[in-house]
């Protein structure tokens, strides 16, 4: 496939990932900090953008690692824990790079940083990328469109959830009760997405 | 098959090594903030390494600063004023600071970490606390998970407090933890025998500090503590109080108990004591002598769930049922409350449907 051919593909599948194959309204990966972290719009856009940059720095290099590494050795079944070993160290790494150069970027960012190695969105994107074989290219198209797709998916959460904020709810339903009721009905308006487009 | 076992695990660990290398390497340079001047109330200067929370490095320094959660910005009690250096408000700051604490400069002094000069600002009260060398003088099992730690004061030899107040234990590094950590406990103590200070203790499994206490700290080890802190103490008022404690919680009560019979305090009082069971009651003795000693004081123990054959004639159910259960109208009354954070929480909604004020609810929450 032609470079071009493969960029279109990477842009099919970003939007595809963003939408119709939401990382979490699809898959429900990452719901625990997405329960936990969505109390408050601000917070949930700190945390959405870290796993926006996260995701997609860390598709790309164990893309590199399974392609050069794993593959040769015929190592493949090794990708679960060396995919979780280089997301915890790139996340160590840039977290201490955040906090050194930009103190901006680390009052943003840098907080939720530690939570994100946790976040099981980050390595299941990973895994998906080695199922489907995608190529490099299509990858980055990939994690973007993940790391996107959660994001917006946390963002629109906080922003019910800041609104329900003073509503009455039924006792046993406060908290993350209500919230995994919510999340169940914006995986059905989600699916409203499928046809649009058919991302592979 | 023994030559691919070899190389995988060799291929991984090398991987693994060489990502660790790396971040070693990069802390040894991206971490490294040099020395910075720490200036106290525009006075004292401190030049320490850069890099730790300023918390700490003021504990390293033993200028102690209260803290309940050791660091972990969940207790919000560590508020320092911090005039130049610190930076933006952190989003892990914002829950614990107001309006006019942010306009005021206060910030939590675990989250602040120490990268360049600072100016901060301690209040003289608290550059006098101290640090303590004690003895551990006697270790008595209270139930199955709650101890009573006696500590002997040996350097100084006495600690003046208020009955409420609490401490900060020291817990050493030892097998399960790689750093010196602090943790709050309440003193627990008759204020009147001068060189002792006793805490109660429960065992939070996989605790750092509570672990160390239970199954390494034996009598006759050394260890320290510093403080006190605290506001949780008895008001100057003559209205009835209502005492509601469960498990540890007894600590600061207890104490308050003792301080108000050896100042001879009429204050009629209730304490509703809870657990769940009733071989998780202790010093009901202790109690007992308090309700013949003080002038109007009664002590009720409630215990949840009662087993067969154990025969309770005691409040059942849970703590906060026996409060409303018994009282009918509190409006005159203060509450003091002591114990874990559900607890207090479901406390606080019962008095205030029993007609408490909300100014009138005293309470320390252990977490
Ligand atoms: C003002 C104040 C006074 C206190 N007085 C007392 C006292 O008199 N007696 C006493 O026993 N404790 C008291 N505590 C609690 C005490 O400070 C510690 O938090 C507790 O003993 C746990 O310490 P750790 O190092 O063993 O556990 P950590 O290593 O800090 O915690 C281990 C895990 O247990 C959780 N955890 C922490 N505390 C509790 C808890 N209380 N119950 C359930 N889970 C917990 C933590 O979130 C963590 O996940 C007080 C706390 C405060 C804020
Ligand atoms: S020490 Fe508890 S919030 Fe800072």
């Amino acid at each position: 496939m032609n470079v071009g051919a493969e960029i279109q593909q990477a842009f099919v599948v970003c939007i595809s990932a963003v939408f119709t194959q939401n990382i979490l309204l699809a898959y429900f990966l990452g719901l625990c900090p997405f329960i936990g972290v969505s109390r408050e719009i601000k917070t949930a856009f700190g945390l959405g953008l870290a796993v926006i940059f996260v995701l997609t720095a860390t598709v790309m290099l164990n893309w590199l690692a399974y392609r050069y590494v794993l593959e040769p050795l015929g190592l493949e079944f090794f990708r679960f824990i060396l995919f979780i070993i280089i997301i915890a160290a790139f996340v160590q790494f840039t977290e201490m790079a955040i906090e050194r150069f930009s103190p901006f970027l680390y009052q943003k960012l840098g907080v939720f940083l530690p939570l994100i190695t946790v976040n099981c969105a980050i390595l299941g994107a990973s895994l998906f990328m080695v199922i489907r074989n995608y190529s490099f290219i299509v990858t980055i198209g990939w994690g973007l469109g993940s790391g996107t797709g959660w994001f917006l998916a946390i963002m629109a959460m906080a922003g019910i959830r800041q609104r329900l904020a003073h509503e009455r709810i039924p006792r046993g339903l406060q908290g993350p009760g209500i919230t995994l009721i919510i999340a169940g009905l914006m995986a059905l308006a989600f699916i409203g997405f499928t046809g649009v487009l058919q991302g592979r | 098959m023994v030559l691919s076992i070899l190389i995988s695990v060799l291929v991984v660990s090398s991987i693994g090594g060489g990502l660790a290398a790396l971040l070693v390497v990069s802390e040894h340079y991206l971490a490294n903030y040099g020395p910075c001047d720490v200036t106290i109330n525009d006075d004292k200067k401190l030049t320490i390494q850069g890099g730790k929370n300023l918390l700490s490095v003021l504990t390293e320094q033993k200028i102690f600063i209260p803290s309940a959660c050791g660091g972990r910005g969940t207790c919000g009690l560590c508020k320092l004023k911090v005039l130049e250096g610190a930076g933006d408000l952190l989003p892990t700051e914002e829950p614990y600071l107001d309006q006019q604490e942010r306009a005021s400069n206060v910030r939590l002094s675990c989250q602040v970490k120490v990268r360049n000069n600072l100016r901060i600002e301690i209040p003289s009260e608290l550059l006098s606390l101290q640090e303590y060398a004690c003895r551990c003088a006697k270790i008595v099992d209270l139930t199955h998970d709650i101890k009573l730690f006696r500590l002997e004061l040996v350097e100084p030899a006495e600690m003046s407090y208020i009955p409420g107040q609490y401490v900060q234990l020291l817990t050493p590094v030892y097998e399960k933890s790689s750093e010196e950590v602090y943790r709050a406990y309440s003193i627990a103590s008759d204020p009147s025998e001068k060189g002792f200070i006793d805490l109660i203790i429960r065992l939070v499994p996989g605790g750092i500090c509570t672990t160390y206490c239970f199954e390494y700290l034996k009598e006759g080890d050394d260890v320290k503590i510093n403080g006190p802190y605290g506001d949780f103490r008895l008001s100057q008022t003559e209205a009835p109080m209502i005492f509601i404690a469960g498990g540890s919680g007894m600590a600061p009560i207890k104490c308050i108990l003792h301080h108000m019979k050896n100042t001879n305090n009429p204050r009629k009082a209730v304490y509703y004591f809870g657990a769940n069971r009733v071989d998780e009651l202790f010093l009901t003795d202790e109690m007992r002598q308090f309700e013949s000693e003080l002038a109007a004081f009664r002590y009720v123990p409630v215990v949840a769930r009662p087993e067969e054959g154990q025969n309770w004639d005691g409040q059942t159910g849970l703590v906060t049922e026996a409060v409303a259960r018994e009282m009918e109208n509190a409006a005159d009354s203060e509450a003091y409350l002591c114990g874990s954070p559900g607890m207090i929480d479901a406390a606080i909604k019962v008095l205030i449907d029993l007609g408490v004020t909300e100014d009138k609810i005293y309470y320390d929450k252990f977490a």
